[in-house]
C-alpha cells in the first residue's frame, strides 16, 4: 500500500494541486516525483495515475518515453558522458567506450553493486568545452580518454 | 509595483544612480562554460574580499550571463568608471580573486589575460538578441530594467493597437528563427484574426539539437527579453496565457526564467491589467522531457497537453486548433527575443540589418575544430567563410577545415570549397542544408563524413517517436545501412537502395523529424560521395 504519510508523497500531491488535478499535470508531476524519489518508482506511477484519474498505462507510457524519466534507482555515483555533435566530433565516443568497458555497463546501466550509474547525454549545451563528462554534477572538459580516465578514478575514491 | 512608463524609468534611474555610486564594474560571466569551471564561487570571492579591503564603495561585482567567447573560459571583465569600453580578462582561474583585488588597489596589472577586442570575432559581431548578454544581472530584474527592458512593452501598450503591432513585425520582415524561417508577422496575423475566448503564446526553448546552446544562453543570461516578446506576442495576437516549454536538462535556464517570472509579476509586469491597460497576460513554464520530436510543434503541443511526443497530421493548424485545441502562437526563443528590440526601435532599423529577403542577425553556437567555440550573432548574409574564419579565427588545429554541419540532424553537411555563400535562409537551403536553430560544426580534415552522417541518423533513430513507418522503420534501416558503409562492407546494391531509401524516407515522413532525416546523407552523398565509394567492397 502506498505510505501517503510519507512527506515526499506530499510533494508530489501538491504539484498536482497546484495544476489543478488536470491530466495535462502529467509530465509536471513526473519530474516532481522524480526529484523527490530520484527515480520513479512503478508505486509512485500508480498512485500519480489514480490521483489524476489516468490510465496506468499511459502513465507508464509517458514516463518511458522522456529521456529524462529513470524507471531505477541511480548508483552511488553518476557519471553522465555527452554525446552531442561537438562532443562526438572531439572523440567522446572513445571516452564512452572506455567507460563501458572498465564497468562491464553499457551506457544507461548501474553496476550490479549499485555503486556506478553510466549515461549518455544527447547534449547538455557545454559545447565549446568538448568533449565533456559530468563527474557526480560537476562538469569536466576538454578531456582526452585518459584525463576521462583519471577524472573517474579521482571521483570514485 | 510598475503602473506606467514613468514608474518603469524612475526604477531605471534609480537603479542607474545606484550603480552610479561605485567607480567600478566588474562582470563575471556564470554561463554555462564558465560556470562549470567554478566562476559563482569566483564571483562570490571577489565580492567577498573586496568587502574585507573596504573596496565595495569603488567598484561593484555581479555575475552575468554568456558574453560567447566561451572557448577562453573562465571570461571576466572589468568596466572603469567613465569608460566607454571594457577590458576583457580571458582564462581565468577560479582561484584568482585575490589577482582583482590587487588590479584595483594598483598593484598588478593582469595583462597577459588581457583579450583584444579589436579582434574580428567581437567587430563583425551585431548584437540584437543578445545585446545585454554579458552585461546585465540575470538573476535582478532591475538591472535589466536599467538596460531598457520592458520600455518596449510600455511602448505598445501606451501608443500602439494589436494590429499596428502586427504591422510593424510584418514589415520588418522577421522570419522564425528556429530554422523553418516563416514570416513570424503572418504566423500572428493567422491567430490574431481567429475569434476565440482563449488563446495561447508558446515559447518553444526545447533546443533538442546537439551542439546548439543559443537559446540555452539567450534564457540564462537576458531572460526578461523572452518574457517581453511573449507578453507583446499575446497582445498583438489577443492571448492572455503563455507558455515557455524549456528542456529539463537545463537546469540553469529553468531557475532564471522561473526567478524572472516571479520577479515580473511582483513587478506588475506579469498578470492582471499590466500597466493600468487592461490587459492582461500571464506565463507558466513547462519542463520538457528530453526528446528531439518535441520540437517539432504538434509534438511539443502534446507534451505539453501532458502526452506523449507524438505529432499528429496538419492541417488543422496551430492557428486554428493548438494547445488544448485553441488557437495558439508557437515561436522559438530567438524569435521572441528580436521582438522588443523591434517594436522599440522600429522595423525600418531592423530591415537595414541583414538582406532583404532574411532580416536581422542570427545567433550562431560554433563548435568543433574551431578556434573561438562559443556563441555569435551576425548580421544576416554575412559569409559563411567569414563567419568561420574571421569572426571563427579558422581551424583549431594543424588540419584544414573540411566541411562545416548547420540545422543539426536536420541540416546538411557543406564542403569547405562552397563557404563563400552568404548565411540566409535562401542560400542555405539551396546548396542542401538549412539555416536550423544555429548549431554550427565545423569539422577538420580528420573527420569522416560517413561516420558523421552515421552518427545523425543513430541520432534520428533513437529519437523517432515511432507513430510512422517510414521514420521508424527507415532511419533504423538507413543506420544499418550506414553501418556497412563504414565498416566498408556495403556492396553496389546497398549504394543504390541508401539513395532510394533516403528519399522514401524523406517524401513518406509525417512529421519533420522523418522528412529531414536524411538530409545529413543526402548532403554527405552529394559532396562526398567518394567516402561512401570507399566503403564499397568487391562484390
Amino acid at each position: 500500500m502506498l505510505p501517503t504519510n510519507d512527506d515526499r508523497y506530499k510533494m508530489v500531491e501538491k504539484t498536482m494541486k497546484k495544476l489543478g488535478y488536470e491530466r495535462s499535470a502529467l509530465i509536471e508531476t513526473l519530474h516532481t516525483a522524480q526529484e523527490t524519489f530520484g527515480y520513479l518508482e512503478i508505486d509512485a506511477l500508480k498512485m500519480i495515475a489514480k490521483r489524476l484519474r489516468l490510465p496506468y498505462s499511459k502513465v507508464y507510457g509517458v514516463a518511458t518515453f522522456y529521456h529524462f524519466f529513470r524507471l531505477k534507482p541511480k548508483g552511488e555515483h553518476t557519471v553522465v558522458v555527452c554525446t552531442g555533435t561537438a562532443c562526438y566530433i572531439k572523440g567522446a565516443n572513445e571516452i564512452l567506450d572506455k567507460f563501458e568497458k572498465k564497468f562491464g555497463i553499457k551506457a544507461g546501466e548501474t553496476t550490479s553493486d549499485a555503486f556506478v550509474s553510466l549515461l549518455s547525454a544527447r547534449c547538455v549545451g557545454s559545447c565549446s568545452l568538448a568533449p565533456v563528462v559530468i563527474y557526480d554534477n560537476k562538469v569536466a572538459g576538454k578531456l582526452t580518454s585518459q584525463d576521462a580516465l583519471d577524472k573517474l578514478e579521482e571521483t570514485l575514491s | 509595483m510598475i503602473e506606467s512608463l514613468e514608474d518603469l524609468n524612475e526604477i531605471a534611474q534609480k537603479k542607474l544612480c545606484a550603480q552610479g555610486d561605485c567607480e567600478d564594474e566588474i562582470r563575471v560571466c556564470i554561463g554555462s562554460s564558465c560556470a562549470s569551471l567554478g566562476s559563482e564561487d569566483l564571483s562570490k570571492e571577489i565580492a567577498q574580499k573586496m568587502e574585507q579591503e573596504g573596496l565595495q564603495k569603488r567598484c561593484r561585482v555581479k555575475g552575468v550571463g554568456c558574453n560567447g567567447l566561451c572557448s577562453e573560459a573562465i571570461l571576466v571583465s572589468h568596466q572603469k568608471k567613465g569608460a566607454t569600453s571594457e577590458d576583457l580578462y580571458t582564462n581565468i582561474e577560479a582561484s584568482q580573486a585575490d589577482d582583482f583585488i590587487a588590479l584595483l588597489q594598483n598593484k598588478k596589472d593582469l595583462k597577459e589575460k588581457l583579450y583584444d577586442l579589436q579582434q574580428a570575432f567581437f567587430f563583425k559581431q551585431k548584437k540584437i538578441v543578445l545585446e545585454n548578454a554579458g552585461y546585465i544581472d540575470p538573476n535582478d530584474i532591475e538591472d535589466a530594467i536599467a538596460h531598457g527592458a520592458y520600455q518596449a512593452l510600455f511602448k505598445v501598450l501606451d501608443t500602439m493597437e494589436p494590429k499596428d503591432v502586427l504591422d510593424e513585425i510584418k514589415q520588418s520582415g522577421l522570419r522564425g528563427r528556429g530554422g523553418g524561417g516563416y514570416p513570424t508577422g503572418l504566423k500572428w496575423e493567422s491567430v490574431a484574426k481567429v475569434h476565440s475566448d482563449t488563446k495561447y503564446i508558446i515559447c518553444n526553448g526545447d533546443e533538442g539539437d546537439p551542439g546548439a546552446f543559443m537559446d540555452r544562453a539567450v534564457m540564462e543570461a537576458d531572460p526578461h527579453k523572452v518574457l517581453e516578446g511573449m507578453s507583446i506576442a499575446g497582445f498583438a495576437c489577443g492571448a492572455s496565457q503563455g507558455f515557455i516549454y524549456v528542456r529539463a536538462e537545463y537546469p540553469i535556464a529553468v531557475e532564471k526564467l522561473t526567478k524572472a517570472i516571479k520577479q515580473a509579476r511582483k513587478y506588475g509586469l506579469l498578470g492582471k491589467n499590466i500597466g493600468e491597460s487592461g490587459f492582461s497576460f500571464d506565463i507558466d513554464i513547462r519542463l520538457g522531457g528530453g526528446a528531439f520530436v518535441c520540437g517539432e510543434a504538434t509534438a511539443l503541443i502534446a507534451s505539453i497537453e501532458g502526452g506523449r511526443g507524438n505529432p499528429r497530421q496538419k492541417p488543422p493548424h496551430l492557428s486554428d486548433h493548438g494547445l488544448f485545441a485553441q488557437p495558439t502562437v508557437l515561436n522559438n526563443v530567438e524569435t521572441l527575443a528580436n521582438i522588443a528590440p523591434i517594436i522599440q526601435k522600429g522595423a525600418e532599423w531592423f530591415k537595414n540589418i541583414g538582406i532583404p529577403s532574411s532580416t536581422g542577425t542570427k545567433v550562431f553556437a560554433l563548435t568543433g575544430h574551431i578556434k573561438n567555440t562559443g556563441l555569435v550573432e551576425i548580421p544576416m548574409g554575412m559569409s559563411l567563410r567569414e563567419l568561420v574564419y574571421d569572426v571563427g579565427g579558422g581551424a583549431s588545429g594543424e588540419k584544414a577545415i573540411k566541411a562545416i554541419q548547420t540545422g543539426g540532424p536536420s541540416g546538411g553537411c557543406i564542403p569547405e570549397e562552397h563557404l563563400d555563400i552568404s548565411v540566409d535562409y535562401d542560400s542555405l537551403k539551396k546548396i542542401g542544408s538549412i539555416m536550423g536553430s544555429g548549431g554550427l560544426i565545423v569539422m577538420d580534415e580528420s573527420s569522416n563524413m560517413v561516420e558523421v552522417a552515421r552518427f545523425f541518423m543513430d541520432f534520428c533513430r533513437s529519437e523517432s517517436c515511432g507513430k510512422c513507418v517510414p521514420c521508424r522503420v527507415g532511419t533504423t534501416e538507413l543506420t544499418d545501412l550506414l553501418d556497412k558503409f563504414v565498416a566498408k562492407k556495403a556492396s553496389k546494391s546497398d549504394y543504390e537502395l541508401l539513395k532510394n531509401m533516403c528519399e522514401v524516407v524523406k517524401e513518406s515522413s509525417l512529421c519533420g523529424l522523418g522528412q529531414t532525416a536524411p538530409n545529413p546523407v543526402l548532403s554527405t552523398l552529394k559532396y562526398f560521395e567518394e567516402e561512401y565509394l570507399e566503403g564499397i567492397a568487391d562484390d
